[in-house]
């Protein structure tokens, strides 16, 4: 089914807000036709497994369809719509995991005094582009992502996987700008340490 | 003179963009003298890449492509939920 993108101006939002909030069917249908793509596409990214995907925008329009009046106008549907399923999802990957969560201490480098790393870096040999080809090493990747503690994986999904810009994702998970930005660093640092072992050799060696 | 340390720490606003001009000179003089950092910055590039794309499948279902069943299952769903608090 392909998904209109209808752009309703305000009057007629508030419109269609009202017949939502009035339990009108054919609102939900043309809510649902329209969101439901874009919505599912954000889920694939963020949880890379179709099965998640479907289970975790079905709970987004449940959420939506039960919090509706609540809503109060202040954003477009559209964007509601998708903070819900953006929560929905990180959310599913936090259920996900089994083992306990490292301490984000544990995945960053640690220095000497005189201010060299104690275990010097050394050069990868594999490229990107070798990881991106291959489904299992694109699922690896994937794996280590979630094995980053929830804070700090939170802002790696919504800044590099979903773009959004620091502002957005501050106001989404709840935190200051700067709690973003350095989150988003660290995330990224604790990101290459699991990376590393696997990036060392070349494939093929 | 920066250490290897604050190296690590600026990463992010260097690769952004974000250094003060003072700072980036000083950062881009440690590289010079640091072959390990500058493993460690194409290290870290690499890795911003790989979460960025790693999450777009090119094998996948077009994004947005939303089958029936799912749109079905969700419309369902709500008219339990509707049926079952009348």
């Amino acid at each position: 089914m392909t998904t209109t993108n209808a752009v309703r101006d305000a009057r007629e939002e508030a419109e269609f807000v009202g017949r939502l909030r009035a339990g009108d069917d054919g609102a939900y249908e043309t809510l649902v036709g329209e969101q439901v793509g874009r919505m599912l596409a954000v889920a694939r990214r963020i949880l890379g497994n179709e099965e998640d995907a479907h289970d975790v925008v079905q709970d987004a329009f449940l959420s939506a369809f039960r919090a509706i009046d609540r809503f109060e106008g202040g954003s477009r549907l559209s964007t509601w719509l998708h903070r819900i399923v953006v929560n929905a999802a990180l959310m599913k990957i936090r259920t996900r995991k089994r083992r306990p969560e490292t301490s984000i201490e544990d995945l960053l480098p640690t220095f000497l005094e005189d201010g060299h790393q104690e275990l010097s870096p050394v050069e990868w040999k594999k490229t990107a582009h070798e990881v991106l080809e291959s489904r299992e090493t694109r699922a690896m990747v994937r794996g280590l992502i979630d094995e980053l503690p929830e804070l700090y994986r939170n802002v790696l999904i919504l800044r590099d996987i979903e773009d959004m810009d620091t502002k957005e994702t501050a106001e989404l998970l709840e935190v200051t700008p700067n709690a973003v930005k350095i989150r988003l660093h660290r995330a990224r640092i604790a990101l290459r340490t699991l990376l590393d072992p696997h990036m060392r050799e070349g494939t093929g060696e | 003179m920066m250490t290897c340390r604050e190296m690590v720490e600026f990463l992010t606003d260097y690769t952004n963009g974000e250094l003060p001009s003072e700072q980036l000179r000083i950062f881009e003089e440690h590289l010079d003298y640091c072959p390990p950092c500058i493993d460690y910055l194409d290290s870290y590039r690499t890795t911003v890449r790989l979460g960025r794309e790693v999450c777009h499948d090119p094998d996948g279902p077009p994004p947005g492509d939303a089958p029936s069943e799912l749109i079905e299952a969700i419309l369902i769903a709500r008219r339990v939920e509707v049926s079952g608090s009348r």
